[in-house]
């Protein structure tokens, strides 16, 4: 009897408590971001496809599903230590071995530009101005140097260059100033 | 318990956190007379010298300019005009050192001095019936930023459109070595207190606080004196502590108030502006003298003769020193600005700037090197001396861990860069240093986030345009496919390819003149050719076969520049071909000998398309193609977008039977228009040329994605 | 010839660290020297025997470690580390007390937490603490003061008792630390513990001899030696006074309720005072900027602590002197104490520094 008393507590209890987790787990639940939208804010957003995905939210779609956080080089080593935070897994080296550590945007050459808009059609961000025929060119400030407009090109007049250190943009790195000779 | 204004109006003064004790060195320099140095050479005039955006420019290469003209403009609120600080020649707009610690170059003004010292017309502003904008325009045309150090536009500052509680006069110096307010105080404070007069009556404040440290008498003296007719004008001494003449510090200390963070003072009813901009304000409105010279500091014991000195504006460094008798040592340090927040210079020919306030060349021993970096030990002495009360130590620790949430949670944004926490560090950590890295990479990050935000927007824009686009072209092509069926029901089962070619036909019937006699012969020429090519190419490796075709590529001499552009372009386009291709197309370079160059690029193009097909399509039908040579560009352009149309249909729809059918049609099509009709005009003749190697290019493509 | 390069500030105050730990290390010269004075050579000898072992601990470990040894070594951090740990344990302890614990101290302490700078525990206290419990006996063997005791040792005495226990006069520790009367001293904490466990009130224990004076013989002068050294420190802004006077305040309120309550059970603040390793413990160890907290209000709160839990440990727990016990469990508490602690910044609320 005592033994039935003490198993029909415990149950009473037990269904007690799981109605009220269920409960709260209803009433308090944390409106989050899906997991996807996140991954794609962590994302650099060049669209450059350099991660075998067409774009960076199906990166994201995929990591979320499971694949490999160390698939974005312009990204670089932040951005992985930030998704393996927020996945809770291992951070790993940069899958690529070319890791082009500066920033680069499209420049084309425009006297042999011949105007074919190739270069406009694989822009994944229309950061590419000109019309057929016309000669073409970049908005540097929108480039994501994704690298994308350069293999279209069928006369090869993109080139990929540094972004220009500016005092604004300098990062105190006093090593790299020239000592210049003086007499 | 008095109001804050009375305390503030009987003298109180308050503290402010942290500070260190520096030795001061002042005197070096303090009791001199000011040295005027004769002209310099050569003047370097950094199209910039304040925080904002230059101006455009106003003179051109060559130019003789005079004295106190303006060489940039002031064409935006944010932008204050630099002026030629003597009369002389531009020599060059060019690019040079900046006075920045990163020593890029910047753009500058060279200007070759004539001697003559030649003023441009100079109009004085009566201060008694000008208006408030007819001086702030004269402020800002007379290129006035803050000379404290920051360079802030004085013309913003001074048109506040908020209530003034308090104007706030910096003449506090409180960094060592420094001595040029004192010495401005000392020769000119009557024009200084006109300065005042001048701000007073644009901002109206309720009392001008004059803050000045306690170690300048002379200069103390000589400004009660010129304020004893003002009555609310305080000269009040503060005592002497580093940094009491950061913006905020000197606000703690003379009116108990805080400017909360991320907000300006005027948001708190303070204006503060240096002693040398007041000086500067004056002499714009009241003798039009645009401000193009400064007093600089010179000193240090490597000089012979440390002293104030009157620079003009864009004198180089090495000039200043020279004249003040600079014996330099070995691993000597240049540093422009004090010792406590000025930068090293790599090199002398860096110009004296609107903020430049001191050039300072210790020896070894005066301002020895910081020693090795050593551990932290934790002893808060940081924490002690800072004047915004950070925890520099905290800072460090995350700084270098780059945890940045972690940093703006300890506020490193409110980190002034006084250097008092590194001055006392017993482990001579380069505290400040680490901070400014890491605020250079948050800002960075910031405008990374800020542009990847930007990419997102674009890059879903572009998407939904594209899917648009997407359905409306099918929605097109079902109209188009519907109507052609009712077409075919109408006339009967006719053949789809029959009706392809003869439509095709029909447009061309009008303008088609006879075949090009030309082409032809030169095709056959290829087609020996590229046989013969085809099986050396295949024996050969992919090496010789790059090398083989870019020696092949047609390189006709044209008298046409635009020609040879068009022959250029197709000679890169070929060798990027080569690189990337592996087939023995090589071979379909052909290099016709023609006495027209036109003719002959036309032709290569033609050969190249033809090749290209009879490689890589089993069906001859290549060899029969046709090459109209058309006198009307247009229909010949319109043929052509009609064959691209269809090609891209075929390659992209396969369901229905018709266009199964047309795909049979597609490359007789195309082999139809895709040579380039050869006209008089050179520029369709370059278009047609691209279009022949787009097409040739996406035959081959597809032809491959059959096969394979 | 080239321009140098370097990052502002170029101007420093020439204190480095080698020079604050030289300070440290001098204003203890005075403590040492009265503790030579009244508890025999012992100290100089066990003060030889700590550094010596301090640095060659340091030098081999920043060897294996791969740093450079000479500026590490000369930051006088690891002379600091053994000389509080020498004049902490008793005089005549065997030699091998003071080599454990200083080897201890530096390699677990300090280096195996990543050096100076990064150690969680005061090293020389948490060595300390493992002496006292692995060899208690050793570790509570002190000598009456100069003026009670029956054998008067000489400096080569010294070295003997110190490495064969047994001085050069064939005297065992047992018999040397004997007082004139022929009963075993301890010291006045210790024996205030042991009185007040049997029965006796504190009355009769004051009448004992080691009591005359004001907190016990010798004692009482120690702590003053040490009090001076430290205010010579708070004088040269090498310590901030924040630390001592709060671990004195606390201490002192504690012990003077107590007293007001029951004079006859507790002993008198100033007793708690000058007693044991009050004033070292108060300028000396309390202070070691690597462990202890670093904002002006987490400086207060921790000497409070450290002045709360002397007191509760010496009253309520099981060992005489408290100050090690203190320590550490007030080290523990520093990350706590600093990240509650946080000033307001310049222009900020006072709310949004704690939130």
């Amino acid at each position: 009897m005592t033994l039935m008393t003490a198993l029909l507590a415990l149950g009473i209890l037990a269904l007690l408590f799981g109605a009220l987790l269920g409960y709260s787990a209803i009433r308090f639940k944390v409106e989050s971001d899906p997991l996807v939208e996140q991954i794609d804010d962590i994302l650099p957003q060049t669209q450059c496809g350099q991660c075998g995905y067409p774009g960076c939210r199906p990166y994201a779609e995929a990591i979320a599903n499971g694949d490999e956080i160390n698939k974005c080089p312009p990204g670089g080593e932040a951005t992985i230590k930030k998704l393996a935070e927020l996945m809770g897994v291992e951070a790993k080296p940069l899958n690529a071995a070319q890791e082009p550590s500066i920033k680069r945007v499209a420049f084309i050459r425009e006297d042999e530009c011949i105007g074919c808009t190739k270069c406009i059609q694989a822009c994944p961000v229309d950061a590419i101005l000109g019309a057929s025929k016309l000669m073409h060119t970049v908005i540097a400030d929108e480039c994501t140097g994704c690298d994308l407009c350069v293999e279209p090109c069928p006369v090869d007049c993109i080139d990929m260059i540094p972004v220009p250190v500016t005092a604004e943009r300098w990062k105190w790195d006093l090593q790299a100033i020239p000592v210049k000779l003086v007499e | 318990m008095p109001s804050l204004f009375q305390q503030i109006q009987a003298g109180t003064l308050w503290d402010f956190h942290g500070g260190i004790h520096p030795p001061v060195r002042k005197s070096i320099t303090s009791r001199k007379p000011i040295g005027l140095m004769p002209l310099p050479s050569r003047l370097y005039v950094p199209f910039r010298q304040h925080i904002g955006v230059s101006g455009q420019i106003l003179v051109t290469q060559g130019q003789y300019v005079l004295k106190g003209q303006a060489l940039t403009s002031a064409d935006n609120a944010m932008t204050v005009p630099v002026h030629s600080p003597t009369s002389g020649t531009i020599l060059a707009i060019t690019e040079h050192t900046s006075p920045h610690p990163s020593a890029l170059p910047e753009k500058v003004f060279v200007i070759e001095p004539d001697g003559l010292e030649q003023w441009r017309p100079r109009q004085p502003l009566n201060i008694a019936t000008a208006d408030q904008q007819m001086i702030l325009e004269r402020i800002q045309d007379s290129g006035i930023a803050g000379m404290g150090g920051a360079g802030f536009p004085t013309h913003i500052k001074a048109g506040m459109q908020q209530p003034v509680d308090y104007l706030i006069v910096n003449a506090v110096e409180c960094e060592p070595y420094i001595s040029a307010d004192d010495a401005l105080m000392q020769e000119a404070p009557t024009t200084i207190v006109k300065g005042i007069d001048i701000l007073c009556k644009l901002l109206n404040p309720k009392a001008v606080l004059i803050g000045i440290e306690e170690d300048k008498p002379i200069a103390i003296a000589a400004l009660k004196a010129a304020c004893s007719q003002r009555e609310h004008y305080f000269v009040r001494p503060v005592p002497v502590k580093y940094p009491s003449g950061g913006e905020k510090q000197l606000i703690q200390l003379l009116t108990n108030k805080e400017v909360p963070a991320g907000r300006r003072p005027a948001d708190i009813g303070i204006v503060m502006h240096n002693v040398g901009t007041l000086f500067a304000v004056a002499q714009a409105v009241l003798d039009d003298h645009p401000l193009i010279s400064r007093i600089v500091t010179v000193t240090g014991e490597t000089l012979l003769n440390p002293q104030n000195v009157h620079a003009l504006l864009g004198t180089p460094v090495a000039d200043l020193l020279s004249f003040c008798g600079f014996q330099a040592e070995p691993q000597q340090k240049v540093i422009m600005g004090g010792p406590m927040m000025g930068f090293t210079l790599p090199d002398l020919s860096v110009p004296v700037v609107k903020t430049t306030n001191c050039i300072l060349a210790p020896s070894a021993q005066e301002l020895p090197d910081a020693g090795p970096e050593l551990d932290c030990i934790r002893c808060g002495a940081c924490a002690d001396a800072c004047p915004a009360t950070l925890l520099p130590q905290q800072l460090l620790w995350y700084s270098k861990a780059k945890d940045h949430d972690k940093l703006k949670e300890y506020h490193l944004s409110d980190c002034i860069e006084c250097g008092a926490c590194a001055y006392v560090c017993p482990s001579e950590i380069p505290l400040v240093q680490y901070y400014r890295i890491a605020k250079a990479e948050i800002r960075e990050q910031q405008r990374e986030t800020l542009k990847a935000e930007q990419a997102k927007a674009r890059f879903e824009a572009r998407n939904a345009r594209l899917e648009a686009e997407k359905q409306a072209r099918l929605a097109r092509n079902q109209q188009l496919a519907a109507e052609r069926q009712q077409n075919q029901q109408q006339t009967g089962a006719k053949d789809a390819v029959a009706e392809a070619l003869a439509r095709i036909k029909a447009k061309q019937a009008e303008s088609i003149a006879e075949t090009s006699h030309d082409a032809i012969v030169a095709e056959r020429e290829l087609k020996k050719q590229q046989a013969r090519e085809y099986q050396a190419q295949k024996a050969l490796k992919a090496a010789t076969e790059q090398i083989g075709e870019v020696d092949a590529a047609p390189t006709p001499v044209s008298e046409d520049p635009r020609q040879a552009a068009v022959a250029a372009a197709i000679a890169r386009a070929k060798a990027k071909k080569a690189a990337t291709e592996q087939v023995g197309e090589a071979a379909t370079a052909p290099t016709p000998v023609s006495e027209d160059p036109r003719q002959a690029a036309v032709a290569a193009a033609i050969a190249r398309a033809k090749a290209k097909k009879a490689a890589t399509e089993q069906v001859g039908e290549a060899d029969t193609a046709p090459t109209p040579v058309s006198e009307d560009p247009r229909q010949a352009a319109v043929a052509a977008a009609i064959a691209r149309a269809k090609a891209k249909k075929a390659a992209t729809e396969h369901a229905s039977e018709q266009l199964a059918q047309q795909e049979h049609d597609v490359p007789i099509s195309h082999s139809d228009t895709a040579p380039a009709p050869a006209n008089e005009d050179p520029r369709q003749a370059a278009v047609a040329a691209a279009i022949a190697r787009a097409k040739a290019r996406k035959a081959a493509v597809k032809s491959e994605g059959e096969e394979g | 010839m080239s321009f140098k390069i370097a990052s502002s500030p170029h101007h420093h105050n020439r204190r480095s660290t080698s020079s604050i730990m030289q300070w440290v290390a001098l204003a203890c010269l005075p403590g040492i020297a009265v503790q030579a004075v009244f508890f025999g050579y012992g100290v100089l000898v066990q003060l030889l025997l700590a550094i010596i072992t301090a640095w060659l601990a340091e030098a081999v470990i920043l060897i294996i470690r791969r740093k450079a040894v000479l500026p590490r070594l000369t930051d006088h951090s690891a002379l600091v580390t053994a000389l509080l740990l020498a004049v902490s344990i008793p005089p005549y302890a065997p030699w091998w007390v003071i080599v454990i614990g200083t080897a201890f101290a530096i390699i677990f302490v300090k280096q195996l937490y990543g050096g100076l700078g990064n150690n969680l525990f005061n090293p020389a206290m948490a060595a300390y603490v493992l002496l006292l419990i692995s060899f208690p006996v050793q570790m509570t063997q002190w000598l009456a003061p100069l003026p009670l005791q029956a054998v008067t040792l000489s400096p080569l005495d010294a070295f003997c008792a110190v490495f064969t226990q047994f001085s050069c006069g064939g005297f065992s520790i047992a018999q040397l630390q004997q007082g004139i009367d022929g009963i075993t001293v301890a010291t006045p904490l210790d024996m205030v513990r042991t009185d007040l466990a049997q029965g006796y009130t504190l009355t009769e224990s004051y009448t004992k001899p080691v009591f005359q004076g004001i907190a016990g013989v010798g004692w009482f002068w120690v702590n003053l030696a040490y009090l001076a050294g430290g205010l010579l420190l708070i004088q040269q802004k090498i310590i901030s006074w924040r630390i001592p006077a709060a671990l004195l305040f606390g201490l002192f309120t504690l012990s003077a309720l107590g007293w007001l309550a029951a004079s006859d059970a507790n002993p008198s603040p100033v007793f708690h005072l000058f007693s044991g390793a009050t004033m070292l413990a108060a300028f000396f160890i309390a202070t070691d900027p690597v462990s202890a907290s670093t904002t002006d209000r987490g400086r207060l709160y921790y000497g409070v602590l450290i002045g709360v839990l002397v007191y509760v440990i010496r009253t309520f727990g099981g060992y005489p002197d408290a100050v090690a016990f203190a320590v550490l469990l007030a080290n523990m508490c520093v990350p706590l104490i600093d990240y509650y602690t946080r000033p307001r910044t310049y222009g900020h609320k006072a709310k949004g520094s704690l939130k």
